[in-house]
Parts: C-alpha cells; structure tokens; sequence
C-alpha cells in the first residue's frame, strides 16, 4: 500500500505563488478558489488523494505556510526462523 | 494501527510574523533554509544576523534572534564590529546584490580579506528588487530592467560580477560557494552550504559566504514557476553553482 501523508496549509502564510503545486510529484495540489486567506490569496490544498507526505511542497515553500504529515504503518516483524 | 507523525514544519528560530515578499519570491526559501540550520545547530539563542537594505531589510521581524539593521552595503563592517565584541555568538549578514555587490563592495572584498570570523548570506537576483528593478551589478548582459530598458549593453554597462569567483581569490576566506533556490534538490544543497558556512564560524576557520541564485518574479514580470525556469535556463549559466573555495580544515568536517 502506497504511504499515506497529509499537509495542512496555514492561511495566514500562504500567498497562492503555485510553487507547491508545480513540484509536487503526485500532482495532488491546487489552489482552493473558493476560498480567500486575510491577506486575499487563494491558498493551495490538497483537491484528492495521493499525497505521500513527501515534503518537496514544504521544502519549496517560500512561506514555510506548509506542516506535512504522514503516517506511520506499523511494519510486521519479519518472521525468523 | 497508524499513527500520525509529523514530518516537516514550520522552523522555531521563525517568529509568527508572515513575511512582506512577493508571492514566489525565493528570498523566502533562504530565509527558512537559514532558520532551519539555525535550529538544528541549536545556536538560535545566541545568533546576532545583521540586515541589509533592499528587500531582506525587514529580515529582523522575521527571525527569533537578535537582529541589527545595517545602513546600506555596511552589513559586513557591522558585523565584523559585533562579532570582535562577542566572539562567542554566532554572527551572519543578509546580503543581496544591490547592498553587497554594489554599494557594499568595498565592506564584503575587505571583511573577507581580513579573514573575518562571520557568515555571509548573498542573495543574487540579478536586479534591485526593493526599488523597482532596476539593473544591478549581477544583471544578465541584455536582461531588461527598468533601467536598461533595451537590455544590459556590455559596451556601456559592463558586464556582471562574479562575486564567489572574485571572493574566493582572498586568502581570508574559509568557505565560499554558489548554490541555487529554484528546485527541490537545489534547495536541500543549498541548506547544506548554509549548514557548513556556519559550522565554519563556529568552528573559527575564516569568512564563509554563501551565494544562493534567487528569483525576482515580480520585477522580472513573470509568474513564480516561469521565473524559477529563468534561473534554471538563464542564470545558472551565467553564474556556474559549485565550491569556489573549501579549505582544507572545512573539508574534514562531518555533519
């Protein structure tokens, strides 16, 4: 199963520059038109599944707007012997 | 059973203030490469940076540290003043070309020569991003700016200065190299090199200067995404990336 991640893009960061949405390797990002950050950009979210948690977002981020989650699948303990 | 866990957020040595840039500008990204190296080296308690004047002159809203306003270009001579005052404290200036490589030539060519024990951050985006664009010493030949409005003539203009090559001529020097802000793998190098210019402060082993190739999207006229392809196609070029001068004690330093 592919890994699950998550981000949460903080509105009071966030000035809708696209950077985000053009690195993200699983195309998963887009601006929300239908909402407006206080400073009156339209912020970047997640639009379906797909996101790894992989950070590139958060990495190009000039606004460090971006925490990035991901979860942990607990992994089986390999059978020995 | 899954857990969540958090993978990256927002560094500590930031405050909660949201920066004045433009959206896209890359000045962004090196301020956050500067505030995550800060936290990693845990020396946010005990840095002093000194701002310039151009866009980064609000710097000092932005980082938790303490925080000196230079007057223009004299960010290196402040600096060199702080740190023979304090030398435990970790000491950085935030440059871009208008204030370095222009006013501020003969502060950074002689605080570099003395060998002075600080951290220079440049940030070449090849134009005066503040006042409106115009052309700076880093300017393209035949790039347009407001003020070259036919593009940069090499006959009349000159041609850009290369400051990590000029630099790295100095015997003072420790470290001096170019890195890039405009893809994920550029970036991560670049917070290595930022990494390294401090812990060549730290450790006492001469001037470390940083050169990162940044964006200007708003005075370029173009959107974030085309003008990070601008740095890519036009500016790497120009300005090769690479070690311009590792001496020999910073190479064997292992983080």
């Amino acid at each position: 199963m592919a890994v699950k991640g998550w981000i949460e893009v903080s509105d009071t960061y966030c000035k809708g520059c696209e950077i985000c949405i053009s690195a993200c390797p699983q195309a998963v990002i887009e601006l929300n038109m239908a909402q407006l950050t206080p400073k009156g950009y339209h912020p970047a979210h997640t639009f379906k599944d797909g996101c790894t948690g992989c950070a590139i977002c958060a990495v190009v981020c000039p606004d460090a707007a971006i925490t990035v989650y991901r979860e942990i699948t607990k992994v089986n303990t390999p059978v020995t012997a | 059973m899954t857990t969540p866990n958090l993978v990256y957020e927002r560094p500590e040595a930031f405050t909660d203030a949201p920066t004045h840039y433009c959206p896209g500008c890359t000045h962004g990204v090196a301020h956050r490469l500067v505030a995550e190296v800060l936290d990693e080296m845990k020396v946010t308690d005990r840095t002093i940076g000194v701002a310039p004047v151009g866009c980064a002159v609000f710097a000092y809203n932005y980082f938790d540290t303490d925080f000196v306003e230079a007057p223009h270009g004299r960010a290196p001579a402040m600096a060199t003043g702080i740190k023979r005052v304090l030398p435990d404290r970790v000491v950085f200036t935030y440059q871009g070309d208008g204030d370095l490589a222009s006013i501020g030539m003969g502060e950074i060519v002689h605080a570099a020569a003395r060998g002075e024990n600080l951290t220079v951050i440049f940030i070449n985006n090849a134009n005066y991003g503040m006042t409106g664009g115009q052309m700076a010493p880093t300017t393209l030949p035949g790039m347009k700016t407001t003020s070259s409005p036919n593009g940069r003539d090499v006959e009349t203009q000159g041609y850009p200065i290369k400051v990590s090559e000029m630099l790295s001529t100095l015997d003072g020097v420790g470290y001096c190299v170019r890195r890039s802000l405009h893809d994920p793998k550029n970036i991560r190098l670049a917070k290595k090199a930022i990494r390294m210019a401090f812990e060549t402060q730290v450790r006492g082993l001469g001037f470390s200067m940083v050169e990162l190739l940044s964006t200007c999207p708003t005075n370029w006229g173009m959107t974030p995404v085309n003008s990070l392809k601008f740095v890519e196609e036009h500016m790497i070029p120009a300005y090769p990336l690479g070690d311009y001068k590792v001496s020999d004690a910073i190479k064997q330093i292992k983080i």
